[in-house]
């Protein structure tokens, strides 16, 4: 552990610790410090893990000999969909996420993430839908259709019980805190780096964590997209994915897909990350080629979005597009490579300290460099056409994610439990923990390929004897129990680590990076005072760091005026900016999660009634929590002794919350193009395609409601502008007359939807339109609600002439709702007609 | 044996254990149709290349993790840098993709079906849950999970399902390809010699998923003729 600080160092803790502690007792159910709540995620997701992995054991034991019936078909669909689901959902990104929201404030020298609160919400949003889905198993009606849910099996008419609902909603509850980390995390390693971290003296596992929540912001919203048709059809009969309502069951694959291929980098690129943070410490320097692997990131995130199809070889699409893809698919080998041989340049290079990490590391090599050598087989059509939907398919996605992902995780956990405890693990249990993990990992797997290539289907609950698979199935499932063993290993080497581990001492790797800067345990604030950072190896450069850190010496290090506060520092060159001040202690995100949950459940038992009291809480909480921001007397009050150079963030026009903004922005852009992908793929491929013969909708209100919002949208941004150039403006009246012309577009809305002859139970087109309707209106009401508020915070002096964020955060939702309006419009609209047929 | 061994040399490949145990009824590895072979071919040459790949990679890891790298300059070690991320990194992985495409494109165009449609046979085949619909349009017979083909050429399977999605897999004739509602796939196969093949679903389709298999009987010619006459007089 930490030695004792020095007694002024001591003074500024117990300081520091006022402002910034958690709340005793149950209070602490209302932290929203980023160590906390990424302790808590990454606890968690390992719960989830044994229990996954309890389900993997189900499987290998029914799978063990042929013809058994053990737990029989119907016990082990659920068994595997439900281990598919919570290994990926519920532990693999989760708890890199956690990492992340641990480790990323640490890395960068800032004293938490750009907003708390948020981190808070998504933690709570990932609990309660885990537990949803989770409670469908011990109810015995866990989702049986696999982790993918394909339609039609996953629909009302040959699944009809609750299963795909508990994962359908469980799924979109869970994805609310993949979004929450997305935004957050990219905000803040955009905004709140220590001054002087420039974009390339960023950590490299800070490149790899942007990456992966970019991808997280533009890789998820098909699937909740997807989620929500889906539910649709199931609840209220909206055929989007049914052929004989103009559907198409394809479309599924490809939105499910369209999220499905770039999370397995999001799965994979934080992992690497950890790869690369571990390898230049052991090999004591800096690590090779940096430009090379930021360049190879950045390739991955892009080309992980064009390889969906590899997945669908099989269902019939053109065979250009399964060329296209194919190249693609392998393309992706070369930013890989890349990495792999800038760690062995590192390896080579340097003089390397043998570890239990790098032990991980090792393994991690071997069985990942094996899984993407199958990848790049499987990407080649003719032969991928021979085992997809085979043991192959499952041996190499295993060897992919359990190689790519578990193994750096586990090198990772080893490499900074020093830093959380304060202590040093067991070389004899951590040892054994590897060896049984790697041996039982490769004994169920490994041969797994030939298992497929002897033709055994995947999912398939038994299987004759004789066929050649069944001493292969026995060693896969003695595999997978030594594997288990090897686990067990590993959670009793952490757990009696942290009483009886030897004392660590600050930075016992004698790593570069500035986590090892913060006390361990760390305390709540991470630095008491934030230094510069003008290199990429702060304690390599500056040994003595730490103490001038905790001593106070740099920046920040006043604490009396009780404001939790970090920088904020610009995107590219790391300059200061301004003081970030972050909210404290809030029960806001708590509240708001358990009225989701309400509306979760609800919707799950088709209480309707009672869902909407749910989304009405929500709502409240919501708008409650965006109520106390600024200078409201909870948050950051006007005071004589302001800071001004730099100033507070609420008092700028460009701070985390514009770009926090924008950032989410891109993510319901993202879900709003997905929904126009399936209209336009539905209006070409769906076999049984239909548009009715009288235009559903009435075009006099739908072009006024489209009017009223854009002079409202204008007016908005006429007020913004003057207040942002300083001028006086009636800011309280134009806020009103703003929202009341968003009300009445509304108004107008509802008008052409109550007046429209729409269909949606008959037609995928009139449901495609109706949901296209519903989402305008929802973005229509908020605008007005958010701008309503304004008016009143205009009143209550927290928006003025020397207050103008909160304005500047609004603009861009008016300028999107807008945009998305009029893109409606020509696609539903003016298409549609110019194609002559509406 | 294989019977790819005819024409790869897997033996040099060295892995006994392999070879021995890939006969089997549903086994890719001992194929009896062209588009078979060829997957068996590629599957041979891949193994073998990527077996190569892995060994030299983690042979190089370990070497570098054990070497002394003695005192190195920067330009030493730039130069480093570019051997191993250029060659490694670039060539590497471009070269070896070139390479699986050249083979692998023509390979996978030889298995569709493609041009002389009139010829070909055609068998409509219906996934259900759990088991398949199998009709000859021409003949206007229709069979449960059994399939009637002539050895020697190939036959045309025009895939759909009636409820969800099934994929319809002989492994030891050919490639998968799904059955799904409201599309029509074509899948084309060919039984070098006459025989029984075994077939399966490979999408999972629901609670049987497990059973939904079916057999694939490949007459001579002129057996094949005499099979259609009989069932057309049984039907």
């Amino acid at each position: 552990m930490t030695e004792p600080r020095a007694p002024r160092a001591e003074a500024l803790h117990q300081r520091f610790e006022r402002v910034w502690s958690n709340l005793p007792g149950w209070g602490t159910l209302a932290a929203v410090n980023h160590t906390t709540v990424g302790l808590r995620f990454m606890a968690t997701g390992a719960v989830f893990f044994l229990i996954g992995g309890i389900l993997a054991m189900l499987v290998r034991t029914q799978l063990a000999l042929p013809e058994q019936e053990i737990i029989g078909p119907q016990l082990y669909n659920q068994a595997f969909t439900m281990h598919g689901t919570v290994m990926m959902f519920l532990f693999a990104i989760p708890i890199l996420e956690g990492l992340a929201l641990y480790m990323i404030p640490k890395l960068i020298g800032a004293r938490d993430l750009a907003f708390p609160r948020i981190s808070s919400l998504g933690y709570y949003c990932y609990l309660f839908g885990g537990l949803i889905i989770l409670s469908s198993l011990f109810l015995g009606v866990a989702p049986d259709s696999g982790w993918f849910m394909y339609t039609p099996l996953s629909g009302a008419e040959y699944t009809p019980g609750p299963g795909p609902d508990f994962w359908l909603l469980g799924i979109t509850f869970v994805e609310i805190s993949a979004m929450a980390a997305g935004i957050e995390l990219t905000v803040s390693i955009l905004r709140t780096r220590a001054r002087g971290m420039s974009l390339r003296r960023m950590p490299l596992f800070c490149w790899y964590i942007l990456a992966m929540a970019l991808m997280i912001v533009f890789g998820f919203p098909p699937l909740i997209l997807a989620s929500i048709l889906l539910e649709l059809e199931r609840a209220a009969g909206l055929p989007f994915f049914d052929v004989a309502g103009g559907g198409d069951p394809i479309l599924w694959q490809h939105l499910f897909w369209l999220f499905g291929h770039p999370e397995v980098y999001i799965i994979f690129l934080p992992a690497a990350g950890i790869v690369s943070t571990l390898i230049p410490v052991f090999s004591q320097r800096p690590i090779v080629g940096y430009r090379w692997l930021v360049l190879a990131i950045i390739v991955t995130g892009f080309i992980s979005f064009g390889l969906w199809v590899h997945h669908m070889f099989t269902v019939g699409i053109p065979h250009l597009a399964q060329a296209f893809f194919s190249v693609a698919s392998m393309l992706v080998a070369v930013p890989t490579a890349i990495q792999v041989f800038a760690w062995l340049a590192t390896l080579w290079l340097g003089r390397v300290v043998y570890s239990l990490p790098m032990l991980w590391i090792l393994g991690f090599l071997v069985v990942f460099v094996c899984g993407g050598l199958t990848g790049v087989m499987l990407a080649l059509v003719p032969f991928n056409w021979q085992v997809h939907d085979t043991h192959f398919v499952v041996a190499h996605l295993h060897y992919v994610l359990v190689g790519g992902m578990l193994f750096p995780l586990i090198a990772g956990f080893y490499y900074w439990l020093p830093q959380l405890s304060g202590r040093m693990p067991s070389h004899v249990l951590g040892r054994w923990g590897f060896w049984l993990t790697f041996i039982g990992f490769n004994a169920t797997f490994l041969m797994m390929h030939l298992t497929g290539l002897l033709g055994m289907p995947r999912r398939v609950y038994t299987y004759e004897g004789g066929l050649g698979w069944d001493w292969l199935n026995l060693l896969s499932s003695v595999g997978g129990f030594i594997m288990a063993a090897g686990i067990a290993m590993i959670i009793l080497d952490i757990t009696l680590h942290f009483r009886f581990g030897r004392p660590a001492g600050r930075n016992p790797w004698n790593a570069d990076t500035l986590e090892w800067a913060v006390d361990a345990p760390p305390t709540s604030y991470n630095f008491a005072s934030l230094p510069k950072l003008p290199t990429r190896h702060p304690l390599w450069e500056q040994p003595d760091l730490p103490e001038s850190i905790a001593a106070g010496e740099h920046g920040l290090s006043s604490i009396e005026h009780g404001r939790r506060e970090t920088y904020g520092t610009d995107a590219v060159s790391g300059r200061l900016r301004e003081i970030i001040h972050l909210p404290g202690n809030s029960w806001l995100p708590l509240l708001a999660a358990l009225s989701l949950a309400v509306v979760c459940i609800s919707l799950l038992v088709r209480a309707y009634p009672a869902a909407l009291l749910g989304v009405v809480g929500a709502l409240y909480f919501l708008l409650r929590w965006s109520w106390v921001n600024g200078v409201h007397p909870a948050m950051a009050p006007l005071v004589d002794d302001e800071p001004t150079d730099p100033p507070l963030h609420s008092r700028t026009c460009d701070g985390p919350g514009l770009w926090g903004m924008v950032i989410t922005l891109m993510a319901n852009g993202t879900l709003y193009l997905s929904l126009l992908f399936g209209w336009f793929y539905l209006w070409t491929a769906a076999p049984q395609w239909t548009v009715p013969e009288q235009r559903p909708l009435d075009l006099v209100p739908l072009l006024g409601a489209g009017v009223l919002l854009t002079v409202a949208t204008w007016v908005f941004n006429r007020l913004v502008a003057r207040l942002r150039a300083g001028e006086s403006v009636d800011l309280g009246r134009g806020f009103w007359g703003v929202a009341m012309l968003g009300a009445g577009h509304v108004g107008l809305l509802v008008l052409v939807l109550w007046n429209g002859s729409l269909e949606p139970t008959e037609r995928a087109h009139d449901a495609v339109l109706l949901v296209m309707l519903i989402y305008l209106l929802l973005h229509g009401g908020l605008c007005a609600i958010l701008t309503g508020m304004q008016a009143l915070r205009v009143r209550l002096g927290y928006v003025g002439p020397r207050l103008p964020y909160e304005p500047v955060v609004l603009r861009p939702l008016w300028i999107y709702t807008l945009g998305v309006f009029w893109t409606a419009f020509a696609a539903f609209i003016l298409l549609p007609a110019a194609w002559g047929s509406a | 044996m294989c019977h790819v061994q005819r024409v790869t040399a897997p033996a040099l490949l060295g892995i006994p254990v392999l070879l021995a145990g890939c006969t089997g009824p549903y086994s890719t590895l001992d194929p009896a149709g062209p588009a078979a072979l060829t997957a068996a071919w590629l599957w041979w040459a891949m193994f073998g290349f990527a077996t190569l790949v892995l060994l030299g990679v983690v042979a190089l890891w370990l070497y570098a993790m054990i070497r002394d790298p003695g005192a190195i300059d920067e330009h030493e070690a730039r130069h480093v840098q570019y051997r191993w991320i250029i060659g490694g990194g670039l060539v590497l992985p471009m070269g070896s993709i070139t390479l699986l495409l050249a083979f692998g494109v023509p390979a996978g165009h030889g298995m569709l079906p493609l041009g002389d449609d009139d010829d070909v046979l055609r068998i409509h085949v219906t996934g259900h849950q759990w088991w398949w619909e199998v009709e000859y349009p021409q003949a206007g017979i229709t069979r449960r999970d059994e399939l009637h083909i002539p050895a020697g050429v190939p036959v045309d399977i025009h895939l759909s399902s009636a409820d969800v999605i099934h994929s319809f897999w002989v492994p030891r004739l050919g490639g998968k390809l799904d059955a799904v509602p409201g599309h029509v796939n074509v899948l084309r196969l060919q039984a070098d010699e006459a025989g029984t093949y075994h077939g399966q679903c490979a999408e999972f389709c629901g609670l049987l998923h497990a059973h939904m298999d079916f057999a694939v009987y490949a007459h001579e010619p002129g057996d094949f003729d005499a099979w259609l006459e009989d069932a057309q007089g049984d039907d």
